[in-house]
């Protein structure tokens, strides 16, 4: 295939997953004099040399515009393009690559189906039910679309440990609701939903499904159709790709029946001034000159993934996540946040009364990279009283070594604040 | 290449005494019920939010200042070290101390002329923050909610 003539094979494939580290340009550096421990995956993660390769690779030799011209170049980026959609629909085990709609990444994704999908047929009354632990890309279109036809949005809780219980949820799938939209996995607590339990229980009763993939694509095999998701929504800056891309899985029934959500080139079979009509699946759903270069890099990432293998890396992951909690645990002042007993990539923290972004300061001059704040997710702050947690997330290249680093820097931090 | 490794010292010259102190034990701290003015400072990066109050006698003295909101020590620290410095002083003077003191801070040069430069006094020691650009919004936040609020601004001041 083409678009892999830049992928070199780094460690990928071998058993040791941390290995792939040294494929990783950007984390063979150091900060403020320290070496980088990047513990900050869950906000965007790193580039492999694969991907990078891979869209200069595209931009030297293939680039032109998609599906417009007959001469070679356009020939060639349309292939690049439309391989893409087909590495994605493997990927993530769509039935047809037709139901694989490129997006700028997931909060495109979730308004999409917001404005395309819920939009029209929401009547007053209707309902869309969330859980209290999305982001804020999974609760605000929901909002906007409340408001522009007059649904409700409705909110299943979430306990002390960050866990969402399924009769929670379920017990709230009245008549009324016409969407559940969950998160696969919590970006700001680690929380994995059963969400192949809530789709069914929801499927039941007629409530079509959307999951949030953002947080579960990069550190887990995922299944559209095993899962149940009516649609699943994720982004390529998450799992080793670029930024300004990402995916839009529909089941093709779904879609098929959806209105177009930008109107523009592409997206067109025919445009009279007396009436348009729309182009197929997926194009009807991609206005514009797409984002040709981002998809092939995208593709790359999903091609590095495959090689490692997704069983491989969240098994690797899970033995690390556990390791990070239970040394985290040992820091004297430390408050864990986030205690489901399904977890992946994320553990949030406090450590005494020092504020989060003071202890991002302190990490962050011993090299050590986290995200501090509300991590676009106030609702769960609000939830456990707290204006915001350090957090720190795992990606594959990260090892024991790194999350020493962190308990050594967060002892200085003590320290600092006496 | 390897940059030099920074010292402990900057992170001390950072989170020095006196702005610990201020920041574990907040001066005036509590919302004022005969404020004439007050504004909400808000650093949606960081989501710091306080709000800042003000009463000013009819010869425009400042004759009481308190904050309440929550934020990071560095944030707490100057909101509690500008309600102490500006009481007592007429709100032309606490904006001009403002200016001196964001200047300082971000590095840019103040609107007034050298001689009438105010002192810095104990403010110098929101200093630090002059290495840790991502924080100086920290520092200045209390400030300009000030502005906001001598200027009875109803908008929400932000450092965005």
């Amino acid at each position: 295939m083409s678009s892999l003539t830049g992928m070199r094979p780094g460690a990928a494939g071998t058993a040791d997953v941390t290995a792939c580290r040294a494929d990783f340009p950007a984390l063979a550096q150091d900060i403020n004099g320290y070496p980088l421990v990047y513990l900050d995956s869950a906000a965007s993660s790193q580039v492999p040399m694969a991907v990078i390769d891979e869209i200069a690779r595209y931009q030297s030799h293939d680039h032109a515009n998609v599906h417009r011209g007959v001469h070679t170049l356009s020939h060639r980026a349309t292939e690049v393009y439309e391989n893409a959609r087909t590495a994605l629909q493997r990927f993530i085990n769509a039935s047809r690559r037709e139901e694989i709609v490129f997006t700028r990444g997931t909060t495109e994704s979730i308004n999409l189906v917001a404005q395309s999908f819920c939009r029209p047929k929401l009547r007053q009354g209707d309902r869309i039910l969330i859980t209290h632990l999305e982001h804020h890309s999974n609760i605000v279109p929901w909002q906007m679309v409340c408001e522009q036809t007059g649904a409700e949005l409705v909110v299943a809780p979430i306990d002390d440990r960050g866990d969402v219980s399924p009769d929670s949820v379920v017990a709230l799938m009245d008549e009324r609701v016409r969407l559940l939209a969950v998160a696969h996995v919590s970006n700001a607590l680690g929380t994995v939903l059963p969400v192949r339990e809530l789709a069914a229980a929801a499927h039941a009763r007629d409530i079509t499904v959307l999951v949030d993939g953002a947080q579960a694509v990069p550190h887990m095999p995922v299944d559209v159709q095993a899962l149940g998701a009516d649609f699943y929504a994720f982004s390529g800056h998450k799992m080793f790709g670029p930024t300004g891309t990402g995916v839009l899985y529909g089941r093709e029934e779904l879609l098929d029946a959806m209105p177009p959500y930008q109107g523009g080139g592409d997206m067109i079979l025919e445009v009279r001034f007396d009436g348009t009509t729309y182009n197929e699946l997926p194009y009807k759903f991609e206005a514009g000159t797409p984002n040709i270069s981002g998809a092939a890099g995208l593709a790359a990432a999903v091609a590095y993934l495959e090689a490692i293998g997704m069983n491989l890396i969240a098994e690797h992951e899970r033995q690390l996540l556990d390791y990070l909690t239970n040394k985290l645990a040992e820091v004297e002042g430390i408050r864990l946040l986030g205690m489901a007993p399904v977890k992946a990539s994320v553990q949030s923290f406090l450590l005494d009364d020092i504020h989060p972004h003071d202890l991002g300061t302190i990490l962050d001059h011993q090299g050590v990279a986290i995200r501090t704040g509300h991590h676009c997710a106030m609702p769960v702050m609000d939830r456990f009283g707290i204006p915001g947690t350090a957090r720190a997330s795992l990606g594959l290249y990260n090892n024991r070594a790194d999350v020493d680093a962190l308990t050594a820097a967060l002892e200085k931090a003590r320290e600092i604040f006496g | 290449m390897t940059e030099p490794r920074l010292s402990t010292d900057e992170l001390r010259q950072l989170y020095r005494e006196l702005i610990l102190d201020h920041a574990r034990q907040p001066r005036h701290f509590g919302a004022l019920g005969n404020a004439t003015h007050s504004a909400e400072g808000l650093n949606p990066l960081c989501g710091d939010k306080l709000r800042l109050y003000l009463r000013v006698s009819g010869d425009s003295e400042i004759a009481d200042a308190s904050f309440e909101g929550s934020g990071c020590a560095i944030s707490v620290a100057s909101a509690s070290l500008l309600t102490d410095t500006v009481i007592g002083m007429s709100s032309e003077q606490a904006l001009e101390l403002t200016d001196a003191l964001v200047c300082r801070l971000t590095g840019g040069r103040s609107a007034q002329s050298n001689a009438r430069e105010p002192e810095l006094g104990r403010l110098r020691a929101l200093e630090g923050v002059r290495e840790f650009p991502a924080r100086v919004k920290c520092a200045t936040l209390a400030w300009h909610a000030l502005r906001s609020a001598v200027a009875n601004d109803k908008s929400i001041a932000s450092t965005e």
